[in-house]
């Protein structure tokens, strides 16, 4: 009998084109997804080689980054962001890479419409230049970010370089309480092994309460690998999966997709699989949770208090100190009560279909708090489209929150939409980094229904108050 | 790309004594619209070093000319966390720095430095100390990394030895990049490309 094989190493090792001695493994890249931001360079390394996209069925591209969450029929107004993202345009059309531009049905944040048009499939080997790549594993394949040189070298040869990392296991089991979502489940994990202790692995998710979990939920969990160094998450294929993928435009149709479930049931670990590190985690002690520094591993349960001075090891004394001068907090304090000028609902991590869906049934019939801009922004057209047809814009304007274009937005400080200098900002995004979301600001982590719950009140809220 | 090659340096270092820094400090999303890799050296922790009306910070390190020259920067644990932009190696690149020591380095900003023939140094947390306590002590101390014996040395004597794979040594000691590797591979990829269609 074999040896007892972890779904990681199955997958990897199936897409090992030549190991090299002592060396990294080209692997082979099923899927290649590419934006604005990170190709320009990649395109301009062919130009000068003088050679073509190896196969261009296999890329796909969007704009997403650095596009306005406003206006999107409009020319973009800022020359630099217009230049990048026409830059795209022409790079696509000069190399025959099919690309969905603004405007496009299929347009939105690039880990939000690869698994939404069924591009991303169990099994496969995906990569992206950009680091929440990981979002894909969700569906149980091998997905991870890249550098520039790396997207090049995909366009170039359809494979990659790279030395296979170590492998983690994550169980969560048990029961979820009240107001407790995928997003607490991942911040919570973060703050238990913190912003690097998954460096260097590649990290399943199992356990019952991950079974327990929808699609997006999932989505949510393994966007945020990279948050705690890991180079990628995934969660093994089950009904759920197959259900998600079923009918998706670009996935095996009728009796294609019948026989491709029968081998992606085949997708799992192995009994007795070892792997080098593994944690267990119980549902129940996981409560809502908020961050208050400046790397996503400083997270709390929202009830609780920012650590004092002497629960940080001496060595982290001084960054610790800087991040909280930067968030303008006190050591011991308590969030709970704490104003927000800014909410912002989107992002890779939350701008799905069902975050929207959670938000608008909380709101439903509240209004948000005077004082405070909140700004919605689905991940993707088919997102947007799909709010309106379900009657959530309403809700949404009702509320007095503000429906914009699908994009990035406020998570990266990149493009028109920026919070503030010294503003406080609650974000379903993933990344709370110094000036993240503009220059300045400061973002308090937390998941859609924490988000939505303190637009309401105009300040930091235990959402299990609310519900 | 030109071909750049690396076996020793010595240099004076910049010191950046804090853990966890991320990509966005390295080079803000701001600075991301070029469409080519040159320039980013002056915005090279742009909100680190300059003031939102872009006056200097007299006490960041960068701005400090008694650093000036310096190719080697020594930063705290965990360097490079958070995004895969390679811009952040670039931005290193491109301001002068050709080794980065640090005693943590996040993953993909590790193989993007490697990829931009900049050295990330991983040695024990005790040596970064030392290396601080080096540059405080004197801040035109020299420097010695020697990517052939993999080695760093001090002027005061002590040293560390640090781990790199010996395929990208090589890359960095020749000049090669992995394109050129991966294209010899093409008839066996293409016979993958067939294989793997139906999923
Ligand atoms: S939403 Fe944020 S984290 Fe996700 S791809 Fe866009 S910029 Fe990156």
């Amino acid at each position: 009998m074999n040896q007892p094989t972890t779904l990681f190493d199955k997958i990897w090792d199936a897409h090992v084109v030549k190991a090299m001695n002592d060396g990294p493994d080209a692997v082979f890249i099923d899927r290649h997804f590419i934006h604005e931001v990170t190709s320009p360079q990649a395109f301009d390394g062919l130009r000068k080689r003088g050679i073509g996209v190896f196969n261009i069925a296999r890329t796909t591209a969007t704009a997403d980054h650095n596009v306005p969450t406003k206006d999107q029929h409009l020319p973009i107004k800022e020359a630099l962001s217009r230049h990048q993202v026409e830059t795209l345009r022409k790079n696509c059309t000069d190399f025959g890479i099919e690309l969905y531009d603004l405007g496009h049905p299929f347009q939105g944040i690039v880990h939000i419409i690869g698994p939404e048009l069924g591009l991303t499939l169990p099994g496969m080997t995906i990569v992206c230049g950009d680091s929440h790549t990981s979002t894909h594993g969700a569906l149980g394949n091998v997905a991870f970010g890249i550098g520039t040189s790396e997207v090049e070298q995909v366009l170039a040869t359809q494979c990659i370089l790279q030395y296979k990392p170590k492998r983690m296991r994550i169980n969560i089991n048990g029961q979820l309480g009240k107001g407790v979502t995928s997003k607490d489940i991942i911040l919570y994990v973060i703050a238990q092994i913190s912003a690097s202790g998954a460096t260097g692995y590649f990290v399943e998710y199992a356990g019952d309460t991950i079974r327990g979990l929808s699609m997006e939920a999932r989505m949510t969990i393994c966007n945020m690998s990279i948050e705690m160094g890991a180079r990628g998450g995934l969660i093994a294929p089950d009904e759920t999966t197959f259900e998600y993928i079923r009918g998706r435009r670009f996935a095996p149709q009728g009796e294609a997709f019948d026989q491709a479930v029968e081998r992606w049931r085949e997708l799992k670990t192995d009994d007795g699989a070892e792997f080098d590190m593994e944690l267990n985690y119980r549902a129940e002690d996981i409560g809502p949770m908020i961050t208050y520094g400046t790397n996503p591993g400083m997270g709390i349960a929202v009830d609780s208090h920012v650590p004092n001075l002497s629960e940080i090891p001496q060595s982290e004394l001084a960054s610790y100190t800087k991040s909280l001068a930067y968030m303008g907090l006190e050591p011991g304090m308590e969030l709970i009560g704490k104003p927000v000028d800014y909410v912002f609902i989107g992002s890779c991590t939350n701008a799905r279909i069902e975050d929207l869906r959670t938000v608008a049934e909380f709101v439903k019939g509240k209004t948000k708090a005077e004082g405070v801009e909140v700004w919605i922004v689905p991940g993707s057209v088919q997102v947007s489209n799909q709010a309106k047809a379900e009657g959530l814009d309403r809700v949404f304007i009702d509320a007095g929150f503000e429906l914009r274009e699908p994009g990035c937005s406020a998570c990266l400080g990149m493009n028109e939409d920026k919070v503030p200098a010294g503003k406080y900002c609650i974000s379903t995004s993933n990344r709370n980094f110094e000036g993240r979301q503009g220059q300045g600001a400061r973002t308090f982590l937390a998941s859609p229904i924490m988000a939505a719950a303190a637009a309401v009140t105009g300040k930091v809220t235990d959402v299990r108050e609310l519900v | 790309m030109s071909k750049e090659t690396m076996h020793k340096l010595v240099s004076t270092a910049a010191p950046l004594p804090i853990e966890n820094i991320d990509t966005d400090q390295i080079i803000p999303a701001r600075f991301l619209k070029a469409t080519t890799r040159e320039g980013f050296g002056d915005n090279l922790f742009r909100d680190w070093r300059y003031t939102t009306d872009n006056t200097p910070k007299a006490d960041f390190v960068l701005n400090n000319p008694i650093y000036a020259g310096a190719k080697i920067l020594v930063a705290g644990k965990n360097f490079g966390m958070g995004s895969s932009r390679e811009h952040a190696a670039w931005a290193i690149h491109d301001y002068g720095f050709k080794v980065v020591i640090s005693s943590f380095f996040a993953d993909i900003f590790r193989n993007n430095a490697l990829n931009n023939f900049v050295l990330p140094a991983q040695v024990s947390d005790e040596f970064l100390a030392e290396i601080f306590k080096a540059i405080e002590a004197d801040s035109q101390t020299q420097i010695t990394v020697d990517l052939v014996n993999q080695e760093i040395v001090l002027e005061n004597g002590l040293k560390e030895s640090f781990a790199i794979n010996a395929y990208k040594k090589q890359c960095l000691m020749n000049g090669y990049d992995d394109i050129d590797y991966l294209l010899s591979l093409s008839s066996e990829v293409k016979k993958f490309d067939l294989a793997h269609t139906n999923f």
